[in-house]
């Protein structure tokens, strides 16, 4: 099956120069394509500080065995999330940590551990250029992932003089866990039931 | 009383962090600052590693977003809108959603400064803004940082998801705040 990446990716990029050189203004391109090259690069040198933060801490927490802890604390769930991952394996420690952090609103900290889950995951993968189950349950969960202090939005609120800033919190979470629900179940009917599963 | 809670976990969260984790570590006999070091190491190969694949999905998104394209498929899906019970001046933020994380925050800072925070528009863009994830980005990212080209399903199962958050959404606000 084409990998529907693939097509989404052309998409995104042909429809925008045809429209734009429908429109007149193929310059546009250019500039939004070699800017966004460079912000990419940007994004990424800004990330090397704060991957060698976290991945730094995480690795004390390892050494002293708390997140060995942490994976055996949620283990149950995670033996039915991810029945491809053996038991006390590090990935799973990780996993949490991820969303532990997305659930926390810290997403500077979630970055780094997500990277370290799907490292641990790759080892356990048997094709390396292409996702495992456990990758995509782990991602269905992590871009759906319940977030209890929206801190940005508050702010954003806070400064345009919001009566009050918080109110939308309960429902953010409502939207979010529909969201996750509609995500794992989803994820489950593809490793189940679709021509994509059966992969390990 | 819930803002000054929040803002004092959100406060607290990454100092308590930076000091339970070596406190615990000091504790288990565990060599803190060589083992941060150890660890702190593998940061920059990682984040070298993502730059293709976020060059590659930035440059579509941004030329796409910039070209006028993303306006066009907004309002193509407009009429939409009015069947779910969202205002239209909402729908370019929820095709923006899983694609671009400043993006969205811009178009909802700017949604909120028209309409006002406490709007029936505000509100939404709030929420929208506060529940799922960019989920390309993410992916990229994830992917990117072990090399991975190929997402299988991934990509479908997240977009759905993002999906269900704005109608959910959409249906929370209308409940609550109507």
């Amino acid at each position: 099956m084409v990998d529907l990446l693939n097509i989404v990716w052309f998409l995104l990029l042909a429809s925008g120069i045809i429209v734009a050189a429908l429109n007149g203004n193929i310059e546009v391109v250019s500039e939004a394509a070699i800017s966004a090259a460079q912000g990419a690069v940007k994004i990424c040198i800004d990330l090397v500080g704060i991957m060698a933060l976290w991945l730094g801490i995480m690795k004390i927490a390892e050494k002293g065995g708390l997140i060995q802890a942490l994976a055996r604390l949620m283990k149950p769930l995670m033996l039915r999330l991810f029945p491809g991952i053996p038991p006390e394996h590090p990935a799973l420690g990780a996993i949490i940590l991820n969303l532990s952090a997305n659930i926390l609103g810290l997403g500077n900290a979630a970055t780094p551990f997500g990277m370290r889950a799907m490292q641990e995951m790759q080892k356990l993968n048997t094709d390396s250029s292409e996702a495992s189950t456990a990758m995509c349950t782990f991602l269905a969960l992590n871009t759906s992932c319940i977030t209890l202090i929206p801190a940005t939005i508050i702010g954003v609120r806070v400064s345009l003089g919001s009566t009050n800033p918080t109110e939308i919190v309960g429902a953010c979470i409502f939207a979010t866990s529909i969201a996750m629900l509609m995500a794992v179940s989803l994820d489950y009917w593809f490793r189940t039931r679709s021509p994509w599963g059966g992969k390990g | 009383m819930l803002l000054s809670i929040l803002t004092l976990i959100s406060q607290w969260a990454i100092p308590f962090l930076l000091l339970a984790v070596p406190l615990y570590g000091m504790l288990k006999k565990v060599p803190v600052y060589e083992s941060f070091v150890e660890g702190a190491e593998q940061g920059f190969y990682t984040a070298v590693k993502i730059i293709p694949f976020l060059v590659g999905m930035m440059v579509a998104i941004s030329v796409f977003r910039a070209s006028g394209a993303m306006d066009y498929l907004s309002r193509a899906v407009a009429p939409l809108t009015a069947l779910i019970g969202a205002p239209s001046e909402i729908l370019p933020l929820a095709v923006m959603r899983p694609l671009s994380g400043s993006a969205v925050l811009g178009m909802s800072t700017e949604l909120m400064k028209i309409y006002g925070p406490d709007s029936h528009i505000g509100r939404l863009a709030s929420v929208m803004q506060g529940t799922t994830d960019t989920t390309f980005f993410v992916l990229t990212v994830y992917f990117g940082s072990v090399g991975i080209k190929k997402y299988r399903y991934a990509l479908l199962t997240g977009l759905t998801a993002d999906i269900s958050g704005f109608l959910a959404s959409v249906y929370i606000c209308n409940l609550l705040f109507r």
